[in-house]
Order: structure tokens, then C-alpha cells, then sequence
């Protein structure tokens, strides 16, 4: 006695979050079915083995069926043929669309569409992530860079718009494709330190402050583009270290600005010279293509590891 | 030329793309109905298109509006080549046709396409201009009202109970015509789907003319169905109860003008109750002023699904002198003789004979208090015959229970008469109602038909339970003097029906009968089984469950005659296996009764297939059941004795087990000695599985016992050791569960609002190499074992819940391939409220006419009362409400509509924000296999959906096997009743079934092809918790004139 066929199709699709995760997770069915074993849901439910092999494929099958509509999540919301509360289906969308922050560590800042599979290989035994979960991680990436790519407005409230995300996760996929619009070189060892969030919050900061829409929104603004004419601008900041008075006005200003907010207010003091020329010529030098890519690497080079040599406790960029 | 269909195609979504070049498409659409055909403009390049096009009108014959559907066919514009379709909406009118139903149909419909499936949405508005003068309205068809629902619907009164209402229609299978090797397979799958959807309207159409004939103005209980004979045709066939219908709280429901008694009901009620909401505003009318006609009219099969009735009363007297005869003596248990000797009479010609009043059965399962006086039991007939009409053919009928065997002669006949259709069905009605007059009734509810087909063998069963219904109820004499029986004017309430109709002295078969426990007056049998649910007001004793009976029979494989004779002489004793399987199974939980029983026989090439589902309960008023006693052959063999003894244990403990798990408590009485399960062994009749030397011990017991009965499985045989470990081997529902197949659990009342339908399939293939009938058993008991476990699994979140009205469909498509699909709605209700067990019978009985609303004629008000809060009546409501109903459109769809904001709405917005006054259920369609929705008021009847649907692939491993595409196409299914009835304005789907589920393989050819075909009554419900709000803005929303047109906007 054989199974040939073995469906459950109910009103409300029946969604078993424990089993999604697994999938989302990237596990096979058998694996699956061992996990939930080890997880003591036969001696809870009473049920067999084969009734959970039943379920968890039955679930899988939903899954693989919904996941045409996840990669569209607007999408998902006028569908006629998975009745869904829209709890749940906020539910779905948004774990389908979390990520593990191990593998965006990796890939951040890289072309995304040349992700081979053997990096994804290699990824995959670096951070555990199965290479399925990995793979989905990064079509992810691909697919909100895709469809934001070209699009005018806030580069978060596109993403919202268009994959139906949290606030916060719709934040992290900002960072990302802002990264990956300006290739910002993160995997060097140096910058190991650095956590997504890390880069996550610099990255707000700069489409903030940096992109075209910062200067100016009555433009037609991309958020995703530093602005030229800001690149510009900080070229002719060279004059903050070249020319003395200015140097000192600028080291009052920003004393005074800072004084008592920060701890190593004195070190700071002591040091300014040297910092505000780091920072100055890794400022001047952003017209350049190459040189926006290492924006982090420089910074860190030129204005991080001095401020860390002489034990500053926190990272004032 | 009475009217007018517009149609106006508003937009598309989520097309497919059509042109790999650009990924966009070029899409327009083509509206077609009868001959007639318009297009839409081309719209270029979008996946979303706008055609928003203006009215397409088509001025049609009211005939053709109830026959054809609307056809909308959307297309991909191509400049050099063909325009490639992507697929195709039917719309089914009928439901604009009633002058209460539906107004308009508006909302996003999926377009579906036989191969591919679901690809994008159309939103379409479609409306119907009727020209009715009311005399044209009467003499055609339209406007007769469709239930599927097998009780008098809510918010309904029944005014008359007409009686048996069928027709069928015969056509060729466009699957088997010579032009089918020619065209490709869309165009078969679209040319069967078209052809099924006319005949469906055209079957339903002549059933409307019955009906109006009858002077009746609604069918209930209506179950349509169709059998795929292959090569000899293709049938639609439809079985039904005519009633004539008055809308609570309408008063002027469009009535045929003739029926002078309902025009009575009419008048009286207005003054009383001003109430506008429709559910609690019934006409409170004395019992007395009710006027129920009973006019048997002509039969037909209904055949049935989930939710036909089987009655069978198969006391088990019956089965205990089975085993007094020798070879066949199985089936003789079954076999009544008087029925027997009253079908010899009637000799051959059943057909054609006296077609009005011929069938007094009706196809309701639930009746309006008081209309019930007896149940008898169960009757049923069996009939095999042979679709080829090459072979000369000889039929050999098995009509059920009675073992009579007949060969008619068939000279020229053909098959593509409904002529020959109408006679088999007529013969098989004939039998059944022989049945039951010799269990003394005059009646036969709870009434089904159906058919098994395998190559060119058919199996017709019909069944149901023979009944004597209240003479005050019935006008007319047509009750053939079957009368007689004791019909007591108060009958107490709770046991009246289970006391038996028929004479004591004359006895249609050996009973064993025992004073009431109810009200000692009156005899009842010692075991009831019927087809019917259990009667609200019936007294019961703890909780009911599940039982089933499963049963497989190798056969040889053979044609024509030969096949047929084989499976002839293999039914009675599959009936004779299943009832004792029942019987027992009944017993290992303590019960007395079964409801809702019914008995399904599949034949396949090599196999028979029976599978019996009941809900088993403990009647109150019926004697407490004894025990199961097991007895060996050899006594005298020690281990054996110690392994009987074991075994004897161990059913005696689980009898104790499940009574305690089923709460069965009765309390004790005083003249029967109760309490040990097994009473004494001297006092015990006897049950034998085929074993003749025992024969003459039997009668003796028989005679002998007194009300005691248990039962002796004697073990004679590796196959009864079987049998009694099967028994002990089904392992009942993990706690927090449980599980009937009635509407609602015996027992479980309070239900709360959530519930979740399902339909389940597996298929499992046999090894051929232990293909004994035994192992062949043991496959069958545990594909279905597992499958109950799997669900008690799967829904393991809604605990404690009770899987209702599950419907087990077990179908042989190869001959390795056991099918079983499961229908069946989980509905969880409030562990709190279930301890207290011990309810009052009145208690309960308000509770389930709280929940299951007013559909009990008279009562509405009474009842409801005490559970709704009392609305406060706008003075001009009943102004409106006359206004409203002068244009058609009761009051309470007005309420509706404004709550639901509007029909367009709910299509339009579906999951966005909701409207602000509408409640949090926007969007969602329930479905359900029951009659009502726990918690929720249905406040309007929007009519029948009755879908047929073909999918086809050849590319079956990309689509994730075989179990992908039934998945993906049972979703599509869903989803697509879901938008239909979405479209109508409604947010439910009651009496829900899916009558057909015919999946097809071929995995070498990659290929695969389902039929499935679903039908239920779309409805608008309230939530029971919203009504206060509800009422509390319906004297402003009454106060606009809300047009429905208007509410139909882009």
C-alpha cells in the first residue's frame, strides 16, 4: 500500500508557522519531519510519524504555491485563491522577506546579480544558512532592488509600497539596496567588526543627508544616488585643512558643538588636526567612483583606527 | 421575449502575460450568451487592463436565461495569428431570476482556463432586466426558488410540503464524440464544462415547471448530479422537495396566486411582530392556523453526497435471524418479506405508473417540529445495471434488502432516452416505497439516490428512512391508507419518533421491542437507524460520535452480464457485512441509534467497495444496548479459552471507555436490570457470522430472551478474529475532538463562531500481490483510519472542536487505485459550556433554535426571543419594508447592503481596509457543509451555486505531481465558489458539497485530468454579536432608498 496522492485543502489556508519557518529555513521535507519529531510534537498530539510526514508535506506544497504570490506580496492581498486573514498574511510576507543578518553581512555592497552559486555555496558554510534559505535570501535582495531600482520618492516608502514590509524591515532593505546601488566595499577584513545594523544605521543617515532628494526634494529624487553636486561640494572642504584660520574655526565649531556630549571630549580636542584631515580627504575625494566604494574602508582607516588607538570607548561617525 | 440580460466588463488583473517579447498582453474580452456575441475593445500592453467597457445587452427568452450561462472569454489580441485564449468566467444567471435572490452579480471572478488554471481576475457587473408581468412570470419557470440545503431554509416558512420533485436529462459525452480526436483537449474540457452547464440549467428549468405545477414555489433539498457513463452518454439527474415557501418577515414574497392556503399565511402575521430584521421577525402564527399539504408527486433520483439522508432501520433482530439461514442466510437478516411479496405484486412494469403522487419522499433531513410522528427505518434499494447497448442486455436488479432478484427483459432500448433512465429510477423509488409501507409507513424521508459506475456496470441505490408524518401536516388523502397507526395527539415530546410505526403483532420482521424509557407507553425498537438528523427535540444521552463501517470485496473481473451477475450476487452480502459491522461498532460505543446513515457501494474492475458513515448516538427513549459476548468454536481448548477470555476483556473495557468518553450516563431504571453491559449469557440472542450448525440455537434464543441483548461474535474463523480486532483497533478521536456526520454533534451546543471547512483526498495504490480480501480490509480500514488521523492533526489548533457533516467519497478510478475524498467542517465550541453536559432538554432545545435560527415554521419568535436582544423598530419600517417589497427587494437586504457597505464593495475591496460599518468578516467567504453558520444569523437566501469544473494537465511532475494539481485545483475551486459568491453580495456558503471528485492519471504521459462539481445555496449572513449594531443603524439606513444599481459603480 502505497500513498499516491494525499491533499488537504481548507476554506482558510491552514498555515502552521513552525512548518514555515522550517521551509523559509530552507530545510528539505525529511528534514523537516526529523526536526518536528525532535521536537516532541508526536508525544504532545499522540499522532505517528506518517501523519506528520502527511502534514509537513501538505504544508510544503501550500508554501511552494504561495510563494509565486510572496514574491509580489501586493499581490497576495487581491488573490482569490488562498483565503488568508490578512493577519496571516502579513505574517507570511514578512517572514518570507526577514533575513538572516550573517548572510546580508556577506553580500552587502556586492553586485547582486552576480551571486554564483558557488559563492552562495561558500556563504552557505560560512554563516550554516542552508544554501536553499540563502538562495531565497538573496532573490529577495534582487527582487526589491529590481523593483525599486528605477523608482522615484523614499527609497523606504517604495519598498513599503511594494512588498507590503514593516517599517523596520522595509528600513534594512533600504540599506541594502542602497549598498548595493553604491557598492560600498564591506567584506574587507577590517570592517569585520561592523555589524549589518551598523551599516544599517550609516546608510540611513547618508540617503538622509547624502542623496539628491536630501538637498533638494522638489526634484524628481532617487534616494539612491549620492548627489553629485554634494560630492562636489565636499571636494572644496580640502580648504577646512589646508587653510589654518579654517581649521580653527572649524575645530571651535565643532568643540563647541560637541562639548559635553562626548566622554573623550579632550582627546578629541588634542587630536582634531589629524581627524578632520582624515576625514576631510576621504570627504574630498568621493567624486570618484572608486573611492565611494571604499568610503568605509577609508573611514575606517583614516578616522576610526586612530580614534580606536587611543581607546576611544564608542565610534562617533 | 420577457428579458433583458446586460453585462459590462469593468477591468482585469494579475493577467498572464501573452507576449514573451514585452512580458504584457494585449487583452480583450468576448461576452457570450445563447448565439450572441460581443467584444470589448483591445486593450494594449497591461497586465491590469481597463476596458471598462459600456452595457453589452442581450434580449433573451426567459427559457434561455435559466438555460445558458454567460460566457466570458478573455482573450490575447495578435495581429498575425490566432488570438490565443487565456481563459474563460461561466456566470450562472439563475440566482438574478428570483425576485428575492440577488440583484445583481458584481465582483472579480477568477479566469479560469482547463489547462492552466486560475490565470488573473475579471471584474464583471451583470444584471437582468425581467419583464414580468406577473402572469408571464408564473407560466415559465423563473422565480422558482433553488436550496440545496436539506431543511426548510432559514428565514423561511414552510407554507406546504409539496412533495418529491426529479427530472433528468440525457446527452452525449462531447468527451466520446468523433470530433474529440480532432480537437484539443481545451476545447473537449470547454465543450463538456458548456454542455453540463446547460444541462444543469435545462434540468433545473423543467424541475421549476414541476414545481410550479405543484403550485409550490421553491425546491429544498435539491442535490443535482451527473454520471459519466462514457460511451453511452453523459446524465444530469436532479431530485428535490417541492414547498411552497413564505419569507419570514416578507409578506409579499412572490406567491404563485392559486395557492389559496398560503395566501392565508399570509395575511395574518404583520400586525404582531414589526420587527424588520428578518430572522427574529417571523410571524408568530398559532400552530392551529397552519396548513400543511402534502401532495406526493412524482419521483425522481436525487442522488446524493454528504448530505442525502440514508435511513435504514436495520433493527438487529433483523440481522439476528439472518443467521438462521443456511447458504445466503446472511442476507436473508435483511430481507423483509412482506415488502418482498408487495414488490412481486407490483410485477414489472414500475415505470410510467401514475406519475403524480407516485413518490411521497421528501429530501429534507430535518423537519419543522411536529411533522415527524414515526421513524420506521432504513430502506434502501440496489440495482445493477448495464450501460452497453451492444450486449443484449439482461438486467439483473438486486433490490437491496430484499433480495429480489430480477431479470427484466430490455428489449431496444437506448441508452440516450431518458426514457430508460427514468424507468431504472422509477423501478428502484417503487421498491423503496414498498419498503416502507411495510414497516408501515406511508412516507419516505431523509431520501437519496445515487449511482457507482465502472465501465459499462452501474450500481442506482437509493435510500431512506421510512417515516409516518403528522396526518394534521398532510392535506390532502393522499396518504394511502397506511394511516392507521396510533397518532396520538400529544405526543411526548422527545421519544414520539423513535415509537414504532408499524403493528406489533404484525411485524414486518422479528423486532425486539421494549416500552419507551421516555413515557412507557408506547413500544420502540431496541435499535433505530435512520438517514435523517437527529430531531431537535430529541432526547439524548451524552455525546455522539462517528461510526463507520468499511468493507472491501474481491471480484472477479468480467463483462457485461457475467460482471453484473457477479456484483449482484456480491451485494447482499456486502449489505449484510457492513449493517453487522455497524451493529457492532454501535455497540463497542454503548449506543443505540444511528442518524444520518449513510451507505456507500463503489464497484471497481476487481473490487466492491462499501463504506457506511452514521453518527452514532444514545437515545434516551430506546433500551439500553447490551454487550458484545464472545464465544469460541472449541470450547474445550484452554488457550484459546484464556485468549477469548482476553479478548472478552478487553471489549468490555472499551465499552466502559467509551461511555465514559462519550459521557453515556442513563439513568438507571428500575424494571431493567442495567449496569453490567453483558448480562446474563442465558439471556443473550446471538449474532453468527455464516456459521449454519448454530441456526436452530438462534431461533431458540430468540424466542427466549427477554429485552436483553447482547450480542456473541463467535469466533470461528481467522476472518471473525479479524473482524473483532478491526473492531478494537479504531482508535477513537484524540481527546478535545470529535466527530459526526450529522449537522450538528448530539450533545455539543455551543458552538462558537469559528469554523473551517475542508475537503481531503488520498489515494493509495494496492500491491497486487496481497490482494485477499483481508488484506484488501485492512488497506481500506487503514487509509481511512489515517486519514481521520491526519485531520484530528492537521487541526489540532481549533481544539476542542467537532468535525461536522463529514462525508467520506470512496471511488476505485484504476484497478490498484483506492480514492477517498473527505468533506467535512471543523467548528470548535467553548469547553466551559461542554462540561456542563447535563443540559435540559429544553435548554438544548432553545439553544439549537437560537443557533440554527427560524426555519421552524411557527415558533421564530417564541424561540428567539429570550436570545436577542429586542431591537428597537423604527415607526416607518413597515412603510419601507412595503415599499421594498413592492420593487422586489425584502427589507432585509436592504439592511444587509448597507452593511456590507455594498455588494461591489466587498468584490472591489476585498482585503483592503474595510468599509467603516462593515464587520470584520469583509472579504471572507465561509463555506460550510452544514445549514447554518455557528453564531451568525443568514439573513438572505441569494441563491443556488452549482459549479462544474474540468482540469487538465500534460505537464502533471511540473506541477508538483499529482498530488500538486488536485491541490491546486481544489484551491481553484474554492476559490472560485468563493468569488461567485462574493459577486452575489453573499459572505457564505451553506450546504456546501462537493458531489464529484473524478481524478484521472496517467503519470507516464505526464498527463492528468480532475472533474469536480460542487453545489450549495449562497447566502448573507450577521454575526449574532453584530445584530445589536445592525438593528441600531438600520432605522437610518432604512430611511435612504438605497437603488441597487446605483450601488454598482467602477
Amino acid at each position: 500500500m502505497t500513498s499516491e496522492l494525499d491533499i488537504f485543502v481548507g476554506n482558510t489556508t491552514l498555515i502552521d508557522e513552525d512548518v514555515y519557518r522550517l521551509w523559509l529555513d530552507g530545510y528539505s521535507v525529511s528534514d523537516a519531519v526529523v526536526l518536528r519529531v525532535c521536537s516532541g510534537i508526536l508525544e504532545q498530539t499522540g499522532a505517528t510519524a506518517a501523519v506528520l510526514q502527511s502534514d509537513t508535506m501538505d504544508h510544503y506544497r501550500t508554501f511552494h504555491m504561495l510563494e509565486r504570490l510572496l514574491h509580489a506580496p501586493p499581490k497576495m492581498l487581491h488573490q482569490l485563491i488562498f483565503q488568508i486573514p490578512p493577519s496571516r498574511q502579513a505574517l507570511l510576507i514578512e517572514s518570507y522577506y526577514a533575513f538572516d543578518e550573517a548572510f546580508v553581512r556577506e553580500v552587502l555592497g556586492k553586485k547582486l546579480f552576480k551571486g554564483t552559486k558557488k559563492d552562495l555555496d561558500d556563504i552557505s558554510t560560512k554563516t550554516g544558512i542552508t544554501l536553499k534559505s540563502c538562495r531565497r535570501h538573496l532573490d529577495n535582495f534582487k527582487r526589491v532592488f529590481k523593483v525599486v531600482e528605477e523608482m522615484r520618492g523614499s527609497l523606504v516608502d517604495n519598498i513599503q509600497q511594494h512588498f507590503l514590509l514593516s517599517d523596520r524591515l522595509a528600513r534594512d532593505y533600504a540599506a541594502i539596496v542602497f549598498f548595493a546601488n553604491n557598492r560600498f566595499e564591506t567584506g574587507k577584513k577590517k570592517l569585520h567588526y561592523l555589524s549589518f545594523g551598523d551599516f544599517a544605521f550609516c546608510a540611513e543617515l547618508m540617503i538622509q543627508n547624502w542623496t539628491l532628494r536630501a538637498i533638494d526634494s522638489q526634484v524628481d529624487d532617487m534616494d539612491m544616488d549620492l548627489d553629485k553636486e554634494f560630492l562636489q561640494d565636499l571636494k572644496e572642504l580640502k580648504v577646512l585643512v589646508a587653510d589654518k584660520d579654517l581649521l580653527d574655526l572649524h575645530k571651535s565649531l565643532v568643540c563647541t558643538a560637541l562639548r559635553g556630549k562626548l566622554g573623550v571630549f579632550s582627546e578629541m580636542e588634542a587630536n582634531f588636526k589629524n581627524l578632520s584631515r582624515g576625514l576631510v580627504n576621504v570627504a574630498a575625494k568621493l567624486t570618484h567612483n572608486k573611492d565611494v566604494r571604499d568610503l568605509f574602508v577609508d573611514l575606517v582607516e583614516k578616522f576610526v583606527e586612530p580614534c580606536r588607538s587611543d581607546h576611544w570607548p564608542l565610534n562617533e561617525y | 421575449m420577457p428579458g433583458k440580460l446586460k453585462v459590462k466588463i469593468v477591468a482585469g488583473r494579475h493577467l498572464p502575460v501573452m507576449d514573451r517579447a514585452s512580458d504584457l498582453t494585449d487583452a480583450f474580452v468576448e461576452v457570450k450568451f445563447g448565439n450572441t456575441t460581443f467584444k470589448t475593445d483591445v486593450y494594449l500592453k497591461s497586465l491590469n487592463p481597463q476596458w471598462n467597457s459600456e452595457w453589452f445587452k442581450f434580449e433573451v427568452d426567459d427559457e434561455d436565461l435559466q438555460d445558458e450561462p454567460l460566457q466570458i472569454t478573455v482573450l490575447d489580441h495578435d495581429t498575425y495569428s490566432a488570438n490565443d485564449a487565456i481563459g474563460k468566467v461561466y456566470i450562472d444567471i439563475d440566482p438574478l431570476l428570483y425576485s428575492e435572490a440577488a440583484t445583481v452579480i458584481s465582483g472579480w471572478f477568477p479566469i479560469y482556463d482547463t489547462i492552466h488554471g486560475i490565470r488573473g481576475e475579471i471584474n464583471v457587473v451583470v444584471k437582468v432586466d425581467l419583464f414580468n408581468d406577473l402572469n408571464r412570470f408564473r407560466q415559465s419557470s423563473c422565480g422558482v426558488k433553488f436550496f440545496c440545503t436539506t431543511s426548510i431554509p432559514k428565514c423561511y416558512r414552510a407554507v406546504i410540503i409539496h412533495g418529491f420533485v426529479e427530472e433528468l436529462v440525457v446527452n452525449e459525452d462531447p468527451e466520446y464524440q468523433w470530433i474529440d480526436r480532432i480537437r484539443t483537449p481545451r476545447a473537449s474540457n470547454e465543450a463538456r464544462q458548456r454542455l453540463i452547464s446547460l444541462m444543469s440549467g435545462e434540468l433545473q428549468r423543467k424541475i421549476g415547471l414541476k414545481v410550479l405545477e405543484m403550485r409550490g414555489n421553491a425546491v429544498v433539498g435539491y442535490l443535482q448530479c451527473f454520471d459519466l457513463e462514457g460511451e453511452s452518454g453523459l446524465v444530469v439527474r436532479a431530485i428535490g422537495t417541492a414547498c411552497t415557501l413564505d419569507k419570514l418577515s416578507s409578506p409579499a414574497a412572490l406567491l404563485p396566486a392559486c395557492n389559496s392556503p398560503s395566501r392565508e399565511m399570509k395575511e395574518i402575521p404583520f400586525n404582531e411582530d414589526p420587527n424588520p430584521n428578518t430572522h427574529s421577525s417571523g410571524p408568530s402564527t398559532p400552530l392551529k392556523n397552519q396548513t400543511y399539504s402534502f401532495s406526493p408527486s412524482k419521483s425522481y433520483s436525487r442522488q446524493s453526497s454528504s448530505s442525502d439522508t440514508d435511513l435504514s432501520l436495520t433493527p438487529k433482530t433483523g440481522m439476528g435471524s439472518g443467521s438462521a439461514g443456511k447458504e445466503g442466510g446472511p442476507f436473508k437478516a435483511l430481507l423483509r418479506q412482506q415488502t418482498q411479496s408487495a414488490l412481486e405484486q407490483r410485477g414489472g412494469s414500475p415505470h410510467r405508473f401514475c406519475r403524480r403522487r407516485e413518490f411521497p419522499f421528501f429530501t429534507l433531513t430535518a423537519f419543522p417540529p411536529g411533522f415527524l410522528v414515526h421513524v420506521g427505518g432504513v430502506v434502501s434499494a440496489r440495482s445493477v445495471k448495464l450501460l452497453d447497448r451492444i450486449h443484449n442486455p439482461a438486467f439483473v436488479g438486486i433490490m437491496g434488502n430484499t433480495r429480489s432478484y430480477k431479470l427484466l427483459d430490455w428489449n431496444s432500448f437506448n441508452s440516450d432516452e431518458p426514457e430508460t433512465r427514468d424507468a431504472w429510477w422509477a423501478e428502484i423509488r417503487q421498491e423503496i416505497k414498498s419498503h416502507a409501507k411495510a414497516l408501515g409507513c406511508h412516507a419516505v424521508v431523509g431520501y437519496s439516490e445515487s449511482t457507482s459506475i465502472c465501465e459499462e456496470v452501474c450500481i442506482l441505490s437509493a435510500s431512506g428512512t421510512a417515516a409516518v408524518l403528522n396526518p394534521r401536516f398532510l392535506q390532502d388523502g393522499t396518504v394511502e391508507g397506511c394511516l392507521e397507526p396510533r397518532l396520538e395527539e400529544n405526543l411526548p415530546a422527545g421519544c414520539g419518533f423513535c415509537h414504532i410505526p408499524y403493528d406489533e403483532l404484525n411485524m414486518p420482521f422479528p423486532a425486539h421491542l421494549t416500552y419507551c424509557n421516555n413515557c412507557r407507553k408506547q413500544k420502540v425498537p431496541d435499535v433505530l437507524f435512520t438517514t435523517i438528523d437527529l430531531p431537535v427535540d430529541a432526547t439524548v444521552i451524552g455525546k455522539g460520535c462517528l461510526i463507520q463501517a468499511r468493507l472491501c470485496r474481491l471480484k472477479k473481473k468480467a463483462q457485461a452480464e457475467a460482471n453484473a451477475t457477479a456484483i449482484s450476487n456480491l451485494l447482499p452480502f456486502m449489505e449484510y457485512e457492513v449493517h453487522t459491522q455497524l451493529m457492532n461498532k454501535l455497540k463497542l460505543k454503548a449506543m443505540n441509534a444511528l442518524f444520518g446513515l449513510r451507505i456507500q457501494i463503489t464497484v471497481g474492475e476487481n473490487m466492491l467497495m462499501g463504506l457506511a458513515s452514521a453518527t452514532g448516538v444514545y437515545l434516551a427513549a430506546l433500551p439500553t444496548p447490551g454487550g458484545i459476548q464472545i464465544a469460541g468454536k472449541t470450547p474445550n481448548d484452554g488457550s484459546y479459552e484464556q485468549h477469548i477470555s482476553h479478548m472478552q476483556k478487553k471489549i468490555n473495557d472499551t465499552i466502559a471507555k467509551n461511555k465514559e468518553l462519550y459521557e453515556i450516563n442513563p439513568p438507571e431504571i428500575s424494571e431493567e436490570i442495567i449496569g453490567s453491559p453483558i448480562p446474563e449469557p442465558r439471556q443473550r440472542s446471538r449474532l453468527l457470522r455464516s456459521q449454519s450448525e448454530s441456526s436452530d440455537e438462534v431461533t431458540e434464543l430468540d424466542l427466549s430472551h427477554g429485552k436483553k441483548d447482547a450480542f456473541v461474535l463467535e469466533i470461528d474463523d481467522t476472518d471473525a478474529m479479524e473482524d473483532v480486532h478491526s473492531l478494537l483497533t479504531d482508535v477513537p478521536p484524540p481527546s478535545g475532538f470529535y466527530s459526526c456526520n450529522t449537522e450538528i454533534m448530539p450533545g455539543i451546543n455551543n458552538w462558537t463562531s469559528e469554523i473551517q471547512m475542508f475537503t481531503s483526498v488520498r489515494v493509495i495504490r494496492l500491491s497486487s500481490l496481497n490482494l485477499t480480501n483481508q488484506a484488501l480490509n485492512k488497506n481500506f480500514n487503514d487509509l481511512c483510519e489515517n486519514l481521520l488521523k491526519s485531520l484530528y492533526f492537521k487541526l489540532r489548533s481549533m481544539i476542542p472542536c467537532c468535525l461536522c457533516h463529514v462525508n467520506f467519497t470512496v471511488s476505485l478510478p484504476e484497478d490498484e487505485l483506492i480514492q477517498v475524498t473527505v468533506t467535512a467542517v471543523a467548528i470548535t465550541f467553548d469547553k466551559n459550556q461542554a462540561l456542563q453536559t447535563t443540559k435540559t432538554h429544553a435548554e438544548k432545545l432553545l439553544q439549537r433554535a437560537s443557533t440554527d435560527n427560524e426555519e421552524l415554521l411557527q415558533f421564530p419568535l417564541e424561540l428567539c426571543s429570550d436570545s436577542l436582544p429586542s431591537h428597537p423598530f423604527p415607526p416607518a419600517k413597515e412603510h419601507l419594508e412595503s415599499a421594498s417589497s413592492n420593487s422586489g427587494i425584502p427589507a432585509a437586504q436592504r439592511a444587509v447592503t448597507v452593511e456590507k457597505a455594498s455588494p461591489m464593495g466587498e468584490g472591489n475591496f476585498r482585503n483592503r481596509s474595510a468599509p467603516p460599518c462593515a464587520n470584520s468578516t469583509v472579504g471572507v467567504v465561509k463555506m460550510t457543509p452544514l445549514s447554518f453558520i455557528p453564531g451568525a444569523k443568514i439573513t438572505k437566501y441569494l441563491g443556488i451555486i452549482n459549479m462544474f469544473f474540468i482540469r487538465e494537465t500534460t505537464s502533471l511532475r511540473e506541477e508538483g505531481g499529482v498530488s500538486g494539481f488536485l491541490h491546486a485545483f481544489i484551491a481553484e475551486v474554492f476559490a472560485m465558489v468563493r468569488a461567485h459568491v462574493a459577486a452575489l453580495g453573499g459572505n457564505a456558503v451553506v450546504s456546501y458539497i462537493m458531489k464529484q471528485c473524478v481524478f484521472m492519471e496517467n503519470p507516464n504521459k505526464n498527463q492528468a485530468q480532475c472533474l469536480i462539481n460542487v453545489s450549495g445555496d449562497a447566502v448573507v449572513f450577521v454575526r449574532e454579536s453584530e445584530l445589536e449594531v445592525v438593528s441600531a443603524q438600520q432605522p437610518a439606513a432604512n430611511c435612504q432608498p438605497s437603488c441597487p444599481g446605483g450601488e454598482v459603480t467602477t
